[in-house]
C-alpha cells in the first residue's frame, strides 16, 4: 500500500503478563477502540512504527504527484487538464495532512523529508513505475487510487486518532480519484481502436504493479502481528488484496478490456476471483531501488527541495524581519 | 465575419490565450514547488486561469461562429494565431520568477477585470465579474511573495531583481494599442490598455518599493505576441506539449 | 541551517454558521501567510467562510493524566440534562 513494508519497532507481542501497567492500560485503551491522541502515554515502540508508516504515507503522496504530474501539460482538453491537476493537487494535500498527522509524533516535516531524500525513508513502490499514455492517467487513478482506497478506508479505524482523522478527510477527498479515473479509460476503451489499445496497455502493464502494493504474501510478511495488535494495520495484506481484486475484476470486463492476468477466474467455492501471484521478485527490486523510475522520482524530489531552499529560507527572513520591525514601532 | 466581429474575436482571444497560456506555465510546478503549501497555492491559480480560458475561449468559438469550441482554440491553432502577450509564454524559470511574472500579471489582470466587469456586451461583463474574484486573491497573493522575497535574505533579494530585469522589458506589451482596441473602446466593451497603466504602476510601484526592488528604467518593450507577428520560440515547444493528443489522434474524445 | 516554517493549527468555520472548527494544520512563516496557505490547502472544495490561523506552541491544553479529576466529576450531575427530568405528556413540548 502506500505504507508497505512497514518495519514494526518490536520484538513480537508481548502477552499481558509480560505488559507493564502503562502498556496494558495502553493495550486496553485500543482494544475497547478508543483513539490514542498525541500528548497520551504510548510505547516508544508504537510511536517509531507510526512515524515509519504515516511518513511513508506521506511521501507516497508526494512522489505519487510525479507520474500522473508527468501528463498535466500534455491533457487532450481543458476538462481534462482541470481534473487531472486538482487530482495532483489533492495528493500534495494529503501528502501535508500526513506529514501533520506524523508531526504531533515529535518529528518534523522537514526531518521525515530529509530522511526520504537520503534513502532513510520509503514511498509506495508503486509510483516507481512510469506513465506512457494517456490511458495509464485513467489506469492510475482507477486501479492505484482504487486499491489505496481499499486500504485507507481500512485505515480510517486506526488507533492513533491524528492519523485516523486524516484518513478520514483523505477518504472523503478520494472519492472522486478513482472515479474520474475509470471515466477517463472509459472514453478510451469505448473509443477509437487505437484509444482502446492505449487502454488495454495501461491495464497490462499496471495490472501487477497495483496488486502488489498491497505488500507481500501474508505467509511472507513480517511485522504484522504487532501493527495489527496496535490496529495500526486494520486488515491483512492479503484481504485487501482479494477485496480489490474482486471489485476490479467486473470493472475491467464493463470496458471490454481482456483480463490482464490469464490467472483470473470466478471460483465458486471461494465467493472470490483467484488471481495469479504478481513477480515478488520485481518488487523486491523496486523496494530496493531498481524500479524503471526511482532514480528519477528522487532526483526530481531533491531538486525541487533543493532549488527551493532560497525560497523557504527568503520568506521566513522577511517574516523574522516583519515581526521585528513591529516590536520596534511599538 | 464583419469587421467589428473579426475585432471583438481578436479581443476575446487576447484574454483568453493569456490565461491559458500563463495557465499552463503554472501547471508546470505542479509536484516541483519549494514547499506543499506553495504547490498547493500555485495548483490553484493555475487551475484559475483555466477555468478563465475556458470561458474566454469559450465566448471567443461562439462569436467565431463556425461550430467550434474553447478546446478547439486551445489545441487546435498554431503559434501565430496565439494572440497572448509574450510575458505569458517565457520559460518558469526559478520559482522568483515565475511569482513576480505571476504578481505583474495579476496586477495588470486586476486592472483590467476592474474595467471589463463595465464592458458594454453583457457576456464579457459576466465573465469578468467571476475572474475578478480570482483575481483579487491571486494579486494580493503573488503580491506577498514578491515583497516576502524581495525583502527576504540577500540571496532571495538578488534573485527577484534579476527576475525583475529579465522580465520586465515583457511588461509594455501588456499596454500597447492597436485598431482592435480602439474599436473596443469605442464600443464600450473593453479600455484601450493604455488607460490602465498608471493604475498598474501605481500597484505594482508600491509593491516593488515594499519589496526593497528597482524597477530598471529602460522603456524598451518585446512585442509580437499579443498581434500575432511573433511570438517567443518557447510558444511552439509549449504547444507540442499541450496538442500533442488532440494532433495526434484527430477526432477522438477524451 | 535548520529553518523550517513554524507550524500552525488552523480553524474554519462552515458554511451553516457553525463555529470554527480545527482541521489541521500546516507550515507558513507569519501569520498572514498561514491564511493564506490554509484558505489555499483546506477550503479547495468551499468548506468555509472564516478561517483562524494560531501558532502550535501557543495552544495550551490539559494534560492527559488530568482527564479523570477534570471531567469525570460532571457525570455525575445527571440533571444539568433534560431528560432527567419527567414531565407530563399533557403539559406538551417543553
Amino acid at each position: 500500500m502506500y505504507a508497505q513494508m512497514i518495519k514494526t519497532a518490536s520484538n513480537g507481542v508481548k502477552s499481558r503478563d509480560e505488559m507493564s501497567p502503562e502498556e496494558r492500560a495502553f493495550q486496553d485503551k485500543i482494544d475497547n477502540d478508543i483513539k490514542i491522541e498525541p500528548r497520551d502515554w504510548m510505547p516508544d515502540d508504537y510511536r517509531k512504527t507510526l512515524i515509519r508508516q504515516i511518513g511513508q504515507h506521506a511521501h507516497s503522496e508526494v512522489v505519487g504527484q510525479l507520474p500522473e504530474g508527468n501528463w498535466i501539460t500534455r491533457a487532450p482538453t481543458l476538462e481534462r487538464k482541470m481534473i487531472l491537476l486538482a487530482k495532483v493537487q489533492d495528493e500534495a494535500g494529503h501528502g501535508l495532512y500526513l506529514y501533520s498527522a506524523a508531526e504531533t509524533l515529535g518529528v518534523t516535516r522537514d526531518d521525515m523529508v530529509e530522511m526520504l531524500h537520503a534513502g532513510r525513508m520509503k514511498y509506495s513502490s508503486i509510483f516507481n513505475y512510469p506513465t506512457l499514455n494517456w490511458a495509464d492517467i485513467g489506469a492510475v487513478g482507477w486501479l492505484v487510487d482504487g486499491a489505496a482506497i481499499v486500504n485507507q478506508v481500512a485505515l480510517q479505524r486506526t488507533s492513533y486518532g491524528p492519523y485516523s482523522r486524516a484518513m478520514i478527510r483523505i477518504c472523503k477527498e478520494e472519492s472522486f480519484h478513482a472515479r474520474q479515473g475509470y471515466h477517463a479509460i472509459m472514453k478510451m476503451a469505448f473509443g477509437t481502436p487505437e484509444q482502446k489499445r492505449q487502454a488495454q496497455d495501461a491495464v497490462n502493464r499496471l495490472w501487477f504493479p497495483a496488486i502488489m502494493m498491497f505488500g507481500p504474501n501474508d505467509s511472507d510478511s513480517t511485522h504484522s502481528e504487532q501493527s495489527m495488535a496496535w490496529k495500526i494495520k486494520v486488515k491483512s495484506n492479503d484481504e485487501l488484496r482479494q477485496q480489490f481484486v474482486d471489485q476490479t475484476v467486473p470493472q475491467i470486463e464493463y470496458l471490454g478490456l481482456d483480463l490482464p492476468d490469464p490467472g483470473i477466474k470466478w471460483n465458486q467455492e471461494r465467493g472470490h476471483y483467484d488471481f495469479s501471484d504478481p513477480d515478488w521478485s520485481e518488487f523486491f527490486n523496486v523496494i530496493k531501488g531498481n524500479g524503471p523510475c526511482n532514480v528519477d522520482r528522487m532526483n526530481a524530489r531533491v531538486k525541487a527541495w533543493e532549488d527551493g531552499q532560497w525560497v523557504r529560507d527568503g520568506l521566513m527572513e522577511h517574516a523574522r524581519k516583519k515581526a521585528a520591525r513591529k516590536v520596534a514601532a511599538e | 465575419m464583419a469587421a467589428d466581429t473579426e475585432k471583438l474575436l481578436q479581443f476575446l482571444l487576447r484574454t483568453g490565450d493569456n490565461t491559458l497560456v500563463l495557465s499552463h506555465r503554472v501547471s508546470e510546478w505542479c509536484g516541483h514547488s519549494p514547499i506543499l503549501e506553495e504547490d498547493i497555492a500555485l495548483a490553484n491559480t493555475a487551475l484559475d486561469l483555466i477555468g478563465q480560458a475556458q470561458m474566454w475561449l469559450g465566448y471567443a468559438a461562439q462569436v467565431q461562429g463556425d461550430g467550434k469550441s474553447a478546446d478547439d482554440l486551445a489545441f487546435l491553432r498554431d503559434a501565430w494565431d496565439f494572440r497572448n502577450v509574450l510575458l505569458c509564454e517565457l520559460p518558469n524559470g526559478d520559482f522568483g520568477r515565475t511569482l513576480l511574472r505571476q504578481f505583474l500579471f495579476d496586477a495588470y489582470q486586476s486592472v483590467l477585470m476592474g474595467r471589463l466587469i463595465k464592458s458594454s456586451d453583457e457576456t464579457v461583463a459576466g465573465i469578468a465579474a467571476k475572474a475578478s474574484k480570482e483575481v483579487a486573491y491571486h494579486v494580493e497573493r503573488s503580491a506577498d511573495t514578491v515583497v516576502g522575497l524581495g525583502d527576504g535574505t540577500a540571496e532571495s533579494h538578488k534573485r527577484m531583481q534579476v527576475a525583475l530585469d529579465y522580465l520586465w522589458p515583457y511588461v509594455g506589451e501588456m499596454f500597447e494599442s492597436d485598431a482592435v482596441d480602439t474599436a473596443m473602446a469605442e464600443a464600450g466593451i473593453a479600455p484601450d490598455p493604455a488607460s490602465l497603466r498608471a493604475d498598474f504602476d501605481a500597484l505594482v510601484g508600491r509593491v516593488l518599493a515594499e519589496a526593497t526592488l528597482t524597477r530598471p528604467d529602460s522603456p524598451f518593450t518585446h512585442k509580437g505576441g499579443r498581434t500575432g507577428r511573433m511570438h517567443t520560440e518557447h510558444l511552439g515547444h509549449m504547444l507540442a506539449n499541450m496538442q500533442w493528443l488532440q494532433r495526434a489522434y484527430p477526432g477522438c474524445e477524451w | 541551517m535548520k529553518n523550517e516554517w513554524p507550524l500552525w493549527e488552523i480553524f474554519i468555520r462552515g458554511q451553516h454558521g457553525m463555529s470554527h472548527r480545527h482541521v489541521g494544520s500546516l507550515h507558513a512563516p507569519d501569520a498572514e501567510m498561514a491564511i493564506k496557505n490554509a484558505r489555499d490547502v483546506y477550503t479547495r472544495r468551499n468548506e468555509g467562510v472564516s478561517i483562524w490561523v494560531v501558532e502550535a506552541r501557543h495552544i495550551a491544553a490539559t494534560a492527559p493524566g488530568d482527564k479523570g479529576p477534570l471531567f469525570e466529576p460532571s457525570e455525575s450531575k445527571v440533571y444539568r440534562h433534560p431528560t432527567f427530568f419527567d414531565i407530563p405528556e399533557e403539559v406538551g413540548h417543553m
